[in-house]
């Protein structure tokens, strides 16, 4: 039994045998073309062609996102920069396959040369490449392999091609080798909802027909493991499957003692699946949607109308709104259009609203005239503060617009450490666990090769959760929690341990959350909380957890 | 031969899908298109050329069109630049 690590995408688990994506063609030989650049050149043509049709094929069948960068790929075939390098290198005597080889190789290692996001495009190259070439030696184009009993597929890296056809009733989950939180294998999984564990190394050593445990929220792949341990995972599946059927209502644990539930929104659009879903009010309103396509700031009577029917949608509930959130990640012509280094450490959220104060006196002079007419219970909050004074500044500016419930997000280590003093100020702090993590690890989220960083369950971030947990219990003022964390259903009931007192999510993880907290009581919840901060790493934090877990019957 | 400057919105830079729309939008204007980053110039319906130029969020191009109905491309183009289509 071996354990081999990567970067989990969702949460899921999956058990069984693996296959392993067949491997690449073999590289064309540097034979001179016997049938001359004309010929050649038509049979480039009609490769390129086919190959793209065949693309666009696919990508109708897969629809949605799939299409969309199955488009892009046939953009590829069809690209006029590439036609000429690859006209260039038969007109010099190559033969169709060389030159259509050398050429896509010569733009893949630009590719990724570039880095980041551009590297991770050089999968979706190399695998038109391989198309093409299959095509022009008639043979099968390299794919996902087919067989009647499920499977885990093992592979380098999917490209779009591969992902948008899975056959989601014999693929139990994809483990792969390369490819980072932003490959399309990962995008795609998610979107999905396949069990994926990206960025393996060793994956490629597996054999064919091992069985692993792939964990996506351990972000671990097990092979060939004991029988206790394809139990314990068995009994996981079955826990999960079982967890689908408690009724909506509000969130509570075992005890009784309640933790409200509610919805992450970035627009009013989300309102119906929300309510649906049994949000108890909204936990995170992003207002970004409402400044993002304009070039100057919305008017206070512009986003008087959207709060306003955010607030109808939720009489007699919280609703939780965050004032705009930008900086130089998400530039406003308005607001903020320098270039910075380091846009994370830079002037965002509130720090960019007080630099422009009347972006942030109209945005509050609109939540509370839409707040005075509606029966919701509206809470404004601040993101990106880091210190007493921010909190106070904030506090004192929203009470003179009349936001009678005003409060801060604790996503920068500062206030997490401070928050005893934070939260006298404030009336109620939301931890963003997403950017806590981040800046929490120095990590940028954004970035594939930290991904393994980001990490809610890392003690030292559960740690800062648990100092401003501790603070608003012996204040006696609310502490939310608005990030991914929360939407995992275990951390969720650890964070209640740590003292969350309500948790915001995107309304798709209601039901898995709320009944897990039905699982364990307060007591429990607390002693979960424990273990983790006692843990030295993330994957020793949810080992902690999982050992406290009662064992199945 | 008309150009324009612009600063590109989508917030993980031209990769995959913005640049194909760019392309496609491109190679649609019936008309010569370039794109310019820094010292290299690129043929704009080419979504190699235009992944090529390692685009990031926040980057200044410049757009240039040659021939009938310049302004209407170059209007087109620099909206589809300044929208953020990874949000």
């Amino acid at each position: 039994m071996t354990t081999l690590e990567g970067v989990g995408v969702g949460r899921g688990i999956a058990v069984g045998p693996v296959l392993r994506m067949p491997e690449r063609l073999p590289e064309p030989a540097t034979l001179a073309s016997t049938i001359g650049p004309d010929s050649e050149k038509e049979r480039v043509t009609g490769a390129l062609a086919a190959t793209a049709a065949d693309i666009r094929v696919r990508g109708e069948k897969a629809g949605g996102k799939a299409q969309e960068v199955l488009e892009a790929q046939a953009l590829m075939a069809d690209d006029p920069t590439l036609r000429s390098d690859i006209d260039m290198r038969v007109d010099n005597g190559a033969t169709a396959e060389r030159a259509v080889f050398e050429a896509f190789a010569g733009f893949r290692d630009m590719l990724v040369a570039l880095g980041g996001y551009m590297a991770e495009r050089a999968t979706d190259l190399d695998d038109v490449s391989q198309r093409v070439i299959a095509r022009l030696s008639g043979v099968s184009a390299p794919g996902v392999p087919e067989s009647d009993i499920p499977f885990v597929l093992v592979a380098r890296d999917l490209a779009p091609a591969d992902t948008a056809l899975l056959d989601l009733s014999v693929v139990l989950g994809v483990v792969t080798s390369d490819g980072g939180p932003t490959s399309h294998t990962a995008i795609l999984a998610r979107e999905k909802g396949i069990t994926a564990v990206v960025g393996v190394s060793g994956a490629l050593d597996i054999t064919d027909g091992s069985t692993v445990i792939v964990d996506a929220a351990a972000g671990s792949v097990v092979v060939d493991p004991s029988e206790q341990e394809t139990g314990r995972a068995n009994a996981e599946l079955q826990r999960r499957a079982a967890r689908a059927d408690v009724p909506v209502g509000p969130g509570a644990l075992a005890d009784g003692t309640p933790v409200p539930l509610l919805a992450n929104l970035g627009s009013v659009d989300g309102l119906d699946a929300a309510l649906a879903a049994g949000a108890e009010g909204v936990g995170l309103f992003r207002t970004e949607f409402l400044f993002l396509d304009a070039s100057s700031a919305p008017t206070v009577a512009q986003q008087y109308g959207h709060y306003s029917k955010l607030l109808r949608a939720f009489p007699g509930k919280k609703v939780v709104v965050r004032v705009l959130d930008a900086g130089a990640d998400k530039p406003l012509a308005f607001l903020n259009d320098a270039h910075e280094e380091n846009p994370a450490l830079g002037l965002r959220g509130l720090r960019a609203l007080r630099a422009s104060e009347q972006i942030l006196r109209d945005q509050l002079t609109a939540l509370a005239r839409a707040a005075s007419e509606t029966d919701a219970e509206l809470w404004v909050m601040a993101p990106m503060v880091a210190t007493v004074e921010e909190t106070r500044y904030f506090v004192a500016i929203a009470r003179e617009l009349g936001i009678t419930t005003s409060g801060v997000m604790v996503e920068v280590p500062s206030s997490a450490l401070l928050a005893d003093r934070i939260l006298a100020e404030a009336q109620f702090a939301s931890i963003g666990t997403n950017d806590l993590t981040q800046y929490t690890l120095a990590a940028d989220r954004l970035l594939g090769s930290v991904a393994s960083f980001q990490d809610p369950w890392h003690p030292a971030v559960l740690r800062l959760v648990a100092e401003v947990g501790r603070a608003g219990a012996a204040l006696g003022k609310p502490v939310g929690i608005c990030g991914e964390a929360a939407a995992d259903p275990l951390l969720a009931v650890v964070l209640v341990g740590l003292g969350a007192t309500s948790l915001s999510m995107s309304p798709s993880a209601l039901g898995d959350v709320r009944a897990e907290l039905l699982q364990h009581t307060r007591e429990q919840a607390v002693a979960f909380g424990a273990a983790a901060l006692g843990a030295e790493d993330a994957a020793g934090a949810r080992a902690a957890v999982r050992a406290l877990l009662p064992r199945p019957a | 031969m008309p150009e324009r400057t612009v600063v590109v919105a989508s917030s993980h830079g031209l990769h995959a899908r913005p640049a194909a729309l760019f392309s496609q939008a491109a190679a649609k204007a019936g008309v010569p298109v370039k794109l310019t980053k820094g010292a290299r110039t690129v043929n704009a319906a080419s979504i190699l050329g235009v992944i090529s130029l390692g685009i990031d969020h926040g980057d200044e191009v410049v757009v240039s069109v040659d021939g009938e109905g310049a302004d209407g491309v170059l209007d087109e183009l620099s909206g589809l630049l300044a929208t953020d289509h990874d949000a």
